[in-house]
């Protein structure tokens, strides 16, 4: 039982990243690699403020404008360098991982102090793991919130409209450069302030902790679609948080087959994969089932 | 009358190896108030660089470009958006797939204008937006739908409405019709010729259907490798047969 809401703790967690993602990978639309350097830079940054005594609140807020630069790098690349995106974002990806040693001194640092945001506010009086479900549940509604009025306001448009059509947005005037900074910018700063909450959670930072980040927030945000299709994009948003959840309980359950959590990576890519092939597979499943299995 | 749109020398040359190319050739275009230009040439003609060139798109390589009389050769996209629209050949180039056929028009009836961070106001335009569709049967009660589901006529039409709903200065149609089936594009042809007159608009129309270029407008010109081979003004044009046309392709 315990297990399992701590998985559902995580899910609400690892969703808030994912929901980040979801800004450049789906409305945006392309891959946007600035993530596994945004998020331990979210994370060394609130653990280095908190140790130095900055309140919880305060580090989560500088990790966030943190995740912004790391987007406007980035972006500068790409939307007016024109370094292709996948290479802008390991450019940035590369460069953050000095900086981010930097802001820590060190490859990992525990957190010593003994409040987080985890153990603030009340949260610490509720039962094991439920403080991260409330919290999780509070911010992403926060987030969730702001994205759709956001969405929803003229600039909002405009960035749906670059990435549904660049061509169209440009020639009525919408500055697609600006949008793409936007867009990145809130994603990364998004992507780092879940780094900052993640780190809490965990009690340490390590530079080495975004690896694989990308595939966790794709993962949540395909099986979400895969359960939902065809739903609004406000309705999309919180199809994400679903999946984030759906797709740690898958990983539990792997888990408890007996797998070693050596090979979580593994089986990570491997799940995204499946979710990934699985449009294919499911068409190819019908076309056989309609034409029935051919013999010659 | 003081010109609309003044190309003055235009030339656009692309590098390639060794043999540079001109595929616009000095071009010099003068466009008035009201003017409806149809715009004739074969593939590779230079058409679709000619209204690059005038939307922004694509720089010229020499020349000037006049609209009002205020050099915008130089002008970005977005600021020349205010003035001037465009309809691709493409019905996937001029709608954005995932977002619906009310919320294009949105977007398109602030073309030019900043776009500020408060709420856009899409019921308040719904009345409008019905209104404009009102007469059209292929888009009747779609206001709601995603344009991905829409047939390329009905994407064509929306792009269409797109470009003219806040009224440019010149409305700019590249074989806005050619991607369709013949009775779609005869329908949206009609449609254009109609509202072109009807708001008296100044347009710049490029085809390749020479009656298309018979029937409509009140001025023609064809371009030919980069070159304005041929320019007519009603009169001219009234006196000219679809026979007369073929000797200049
Ligand atoms: N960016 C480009 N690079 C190389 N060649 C180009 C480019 N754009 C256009 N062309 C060439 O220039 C010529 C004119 O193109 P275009 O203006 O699209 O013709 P049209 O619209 O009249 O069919 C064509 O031969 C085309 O292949
Ligand atoms: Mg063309």
């Amino acid at each position: 039982m315990n297990l399992i809401v701590s998985t559902i703790s995580q899910g609400f967690i690892w969703s808030i990243m994912a929901i980040g993602l979801f800004i450049t990978f789906r409305i945006l639309d392309f891959p946007d690699m600035t993530v596994e350097g945004s998020f331990p830079l979210g994370a060394v940054t609130a653990v280095s403020l908190i140790q130095s005594g900055h309140s919880t609140l305060y580090s989560l807020l500088i990790a966030f404008i943190f995740g912004c630069l790391a987007g406007f790098a980035t972006a500068f690349l790409y939307a007016k360098l024109n370094v292709p995106i996948l290479l802008a974002g390991i450019l940035t990806m590369t460069a953050l991982y000095s900086i981010n040693l930097r802001i820590l001194g060190k490859a990992n640092m525990s957190l010593t102090k003994s409040t987080n945001i985890f153990n603030q506010f009340g949260l610490d009086k509720l039962p094991t793991n439920f403080n991260g479900i409330i919290l999780g549940i509070v911010i992403i509604a926060l987030i969730i919130f702001l994205l759709i009025i956001f969405l929803n306001t003229e600039k909002g448009q405009a960035v749906i409209a670059t990435g549904d059509n660049e061509t169209m947005a440009a020639s009525i005037g919408i500055n697609t450069t600006v949008m793409k900074f936007i867009g990145l910018m809130v994603s990364n700063g998004i992507v780092a302030l879940t780094g900052g909450l993640i780190a809490q959670q965990n009690g340490f930072a390590d530079v080495n902790m975004g690896i694989g980040v990308i595939v966790i927030g794709l993962s949540a945000i395909i099986i979400g679609e895969v359960i939902y299709p065809d739903v609004p994009l406000s309705v999309r948003l919180i199809t994400v948080v679903i999946g984030s959840i759906v797709y740690r309980l898958i990983l539990m359950i792997v888990l408890q087959l007996g797998f070693n959590t050596n090979d979580l990576k593994l089986i990570s890519a491997i799940i995204l994969a499946l979710c990934l092939a699985l449009p294919t597979i499911r068409a190819q499943f019908l076309k056989t089932m309609r034409n029935g299995v051919k013999t010659k | 009358m003081k010109p609309l749109l003044e190309i003055k020398d235009a030339v656009k040359t692309i590098y390639n190896d060794d043999d540079n190319l001109n595929i616009l050739n000095n071009i010099n275009l003068t466009i008035n108030p009201k003017d409806f230009l149809v715009v004739l040439g074969t593939n590779g003609a230079g058409k679709s660089t000619l209204l690059d060139a005038i939307t922004g798109t694509n720089r010229l390589t020499s020349g000037q470009i006049l609209l009002n009389g205020d050099d915008i050769t130089s002008e970005n996209l977005a600021k020349r958006s205010r003035h001037i629209s465009r309809v691709y050949q493409d019905p996937k180039s001029g709608t954005a797939p995932r977002m619906t056929v009310a919320e294009n028009l949105l977007l398109a009836k602030r073309r030019g204008l900043p776009r500020r961070l408060r709420l856009r106001k899409l019921k308040e335009n719904m009345p409008e937006f019905k209104e404009l569709i009102s007469n059209l049967p292929t888009l009747d009660n779609r206001l709601n739908t995603f344009t991905e589901k829409l047939s390329g006529g009905q994407r064509q039409t929306l792009s269409f409405l797109m470009a003219i709903i806040q009224k440019p200065e010149l409305l700019l149609l590249d074989e806005h019709t050619a991607a369709l089936d013949p009775q779609t594009s005869k329908d949206l042809m009609e449609l254009t010729n109609r509202i072109i007159l009807e708001k008296e608009l100044t347009c710049m129309m490029i085809t390749h259907d020479l009656s298309d270029a018979m029937k409509y407008g009140n001025r023609l010109i064809v371009l030919k490798k980069g070159e304005i081979i041929l320019d007519l003004n009603q009169e001219e044009k009234n006196k000219l047969t679809e026979t007369d046309l073929l000797k200049y392709f």
